[in-house]
């Protein structure tokens, strides 16, 4: 996957302008809004299952290396292997040694965050696989050439005829040559298309929503079934999955269960929830006859310790990406990796270095939606906050806005030189912007006035106008 | 390698953790909060069912399974052609059904598969992978026909849980849990149902 850069601001002027990009987004968010909403109204039990899941999850992180050394335990005494990973590049080449070993031509995938965290698609590729990716959306921008732009549904910044577009470059080469204008005729054109892979696949590699301590198992959820095709079709089945998601029991996975679908796409439950566990048993007639789990670590168990272990709990639902105004404005692309939105801007940063992607914890209002809508209660504005403090603290905040920072600092701890400035500043911004009630021009804040106005102050500090309303005795 | 990896890996949690050993486990108490609703469960599974698109029509004994495949293969129009799970196979089927024995082969259109247990919580089938449950007739043809017996109706997912540790039987290679055909919404969130997964799930609910 590509290395995150500071180029956010290039990629979001490039957003906005992106005409088909703005369609396709406006048409997306409102429905995730519309159908979570009517779902989460329908259950009273919600925020029950909010904090339980949250108490679970800090559970399992305060005794993380138990659980997974159960965990372990149970996919072994099941016949499975279980691999650690303490880098991308760990996890990278444990699945480049099984795909090897097992003489693997075709490899099918289903959905995996970890997979595109790991850059796990460009290894393979360059070691000589063929690589399809089997979930529609990301079978669609995989056939782009383009990374996710959001978690859940990976080209949500496609349109239909964008879709018909790829799929006739790349499908006329197989034999079908019809170019299609309908949803329904580009799902069965991928439907036939993709068929021919599963059967053909040699290794099938999955994520893991959740690894149960108590029985072994790994749990997907998928609306399409491909998944459950990629893993029972091929010959060995590799699940790619972060340390963070063991969770103990079956009931305890239950609670998240209830909270994904209904977070995510606005379902009740996704179509197929599957467990695995292990191989094909000694008289099973399907199933593939290899079961690997890979835990990736890269970077979460040092997350564990610090002020970010909250933002393990995430289950990677996307309900904070799909009530962002900055993700819905500029969609998933401009946030440079894998993990875009309010959680991304936690976890990229962290994942790859805060000095690296300065600009994701820093575009952010504040306004507390992705945290209201979390499952697991993640604070994530806190976490951001956190994240700015830190740049600030490490020297990495740009110049200008730490000086500018520095200057609010000593005002702001200073209550007689603040009341001070803003008896001189206020007035003198009122007199300046009288004639037309905003300001269009100030000095050091071109990043404002360039697109907008500032309303101009009413005169007085705020201090003076409460003591002139208390002195009135209203 | 990856012994090495696993020890980084559980020694940087513990040092996360601020412990250098494991230690020792306090179960978390209490349970999730399970969706109350009222009425009766098996007519809450066939409502749920009938939300997520599946069709459920209701027979009075088991018996009545193979003249009723038959009867909805002629209905959506697919040869009367299907592979049964080895658990059915000593059910009564029709002389004009075809029966093929065994795991799913692709060129499969239409599967018949009985079920471990029902969920009317969201609406679904729990089903089990074994020898005579091979669980690529849960995905690979277009019809998959399941029989539900009405006492399999479980309330609570929990409730689907507690049966499999009831019998005592270790986890199987894939438990599968199926509410409805395959859909996706993958292009401009139109849902459109048959993305990789049967295009159409019946169910024949026994009512006994």
């Amino acid at each position: 996957m590509h290395a995150p850069t500071n180029t956010f601001g290039e990629r979001v002027s490039v957003a906005i302008l992106d005409k088909r990009l703005q369609a396709a987004l406006d048409h997306a968010s409102g429905g995730f809004l519309k159908k979570r909403a009517a779902l989460v109204d329908a259950l009273p039990e919600f925020e029950a299952l909010r904090e339980r899941a949250r108490d679970i999850k800090d559970h399992v992180l305060a005794n993380l290396d138990t659980y997974l050394e159960r965990y372990e335990a149970e996919v072994k005494r099941r016949g499975g292997h279980v691999h650690w990973a303490a880098t991308a590049e760990d996890a990278r080449e444990i699945i480049l040694e099984i795909c090897r070993k097992a003489n693997a031509k075709t490899i099918t995938k289903g959905k995996s965050m970890v997979s595109e965290e790991i850059g796990l698609n460009d290894a393979l590729e360059a070691a000589g696989h063929e690589v399809i990716e089997t979930d529609l959306g990301e079978y669609i921008i995989q056939l782009a050439k383009e990374p996710p732009s959001h978690i859940i549904v990976p080209a949500v910044h496609k349109t239909k005829a964008q879709v018909g577009e790829l799929f006739e470059l790349h499908h006329r080469p197989l034999g079908y040559t019809k170019h299609l204008t309908e949803v329904s005729e580009m799902v069965n054109e991928a439907r036939q298309v993709l068929r021919g892979h599963y059967f053909r696949a040699d290794v099938g590699i999955t994520g893991g929503n959740f690894l149960v301590a108590e029985t072994g198992s790994s749990i997907i959820v998928t609306n399409e079934g491909n998944g459950d095709l990629t893993q029972s079709l091929a010959r060995v089945h590799i699940v790619t999955s972060g340390i963070e998601r063991v969770v103990p029991t079956l009931d305890d996975a239950t609670t998240f269960l209830r909270l994904l679908a209904r977070s995510a796409t606005g379902q009740e439950t996704e179509t197929y929830t599957t467990l695995s566990t292990g191989p094909r048993r000694a008289d099973d007639l399907d199933g593939p006859e290899e079961y690997h789990v890979v835990l990736v670590d890269n970077g979460r168990s040092k997350m564990l310790g610090g002020a970010f272990r909250e933002m393990l709990r995430c289950i990677r639902c996307g309900a904070c990406l799909n009530h962002c105004p900055v993700y819905t404005s500029i969609g998933g692309h401009a946030y440079g990796w894998v993990y875009p939105g309010p959680m991304g801007s936690v976890l990229t940063p962290l994942i790859n270095g805060i000095d690296k992607a300065y600009d994701l914890p820093n575009a952010c209002t504040l306004n507390g939606r992705c945290q209201s809508v979390c499952p697991v209660k993640i604070p994530l504005p806190g976490l951001l906050r956190e994240i700015r403090r830190q740049q600030f603290e490490q020297g990495i905040t740009p110049g200008v806005i730490r000086v500018a920072l520095e200057a609010w600092a000593l005002l702001a701890k200073r209550a007689g030189l603040y009341h001070l400035a803003m008896r001189i500043g206020i007035p003198l911004l009122s007199r300046w912007g009288r004639k037309r009630g905003r300001l269009s021009w100030l000095p050091l804040a071109g990043g404002w006035t360039d697109t907008r106005d500032l309303p101009a102050p009413q005169g007085q500090t705020f201090q003076q106008a409460w003591k002139s309303r208390r002195k009135a005795g209203r | 390698m990856s012994t090495s990896a696993r020890d980084t890996v559980l020694a940087q949690i513990r040092q996360s953790l601020g412990r250098t050993a494991a230690a020792p486990l306090q179960p978390l108490a209490g349970s999730g909060p399970r969706p109350a609703y009222d009425g009766d469960v098996v007519e809450h599974f066939v409502a749920k069912m009938r939300e997520k698109a599946a069709t459920v029509e209701t027979l009075d004994v088991l018996d009545d399974v193979g003249p009723a495949v038959q009867r909805y293969l002629t209905q959506i129009q697919v040869p009367l052609r299907v592979r049964i799970a080895g658990a059915l196979r000593d059910l009564h089927w029709p002389g004009d059904l075809q029966v093929e024995l065994g795991a799913a082969r692709r060129e499969d259109l239409s599967s018949v598969t009985p079920c471990f247990a029902a969920l009317a919580e969201s609406g679904g089938i729990a089903t089990l992978s074994g020898p005579d449950t091979p669980s690529t007739l849960n995905f690979v043809p277009d019809n998959h026909i399941v029989i539900v017996h009405s006492a399999q109706v479980q309330r609570h997912l929990e409730d689907v849980w507690a049966l499999w540790r009831a019998t005592g039987r270790p986890m199987p290679r894939t438990l599968n849990i199926i509410s409805g055909p395959s859909r996706t919404a993958d292009i401009e969130q139109t849902i459109q149902l048959g993305a990789h997964g049967p295009r159409r799930l019946h169910i024949l609910l026994i009512r006994s």
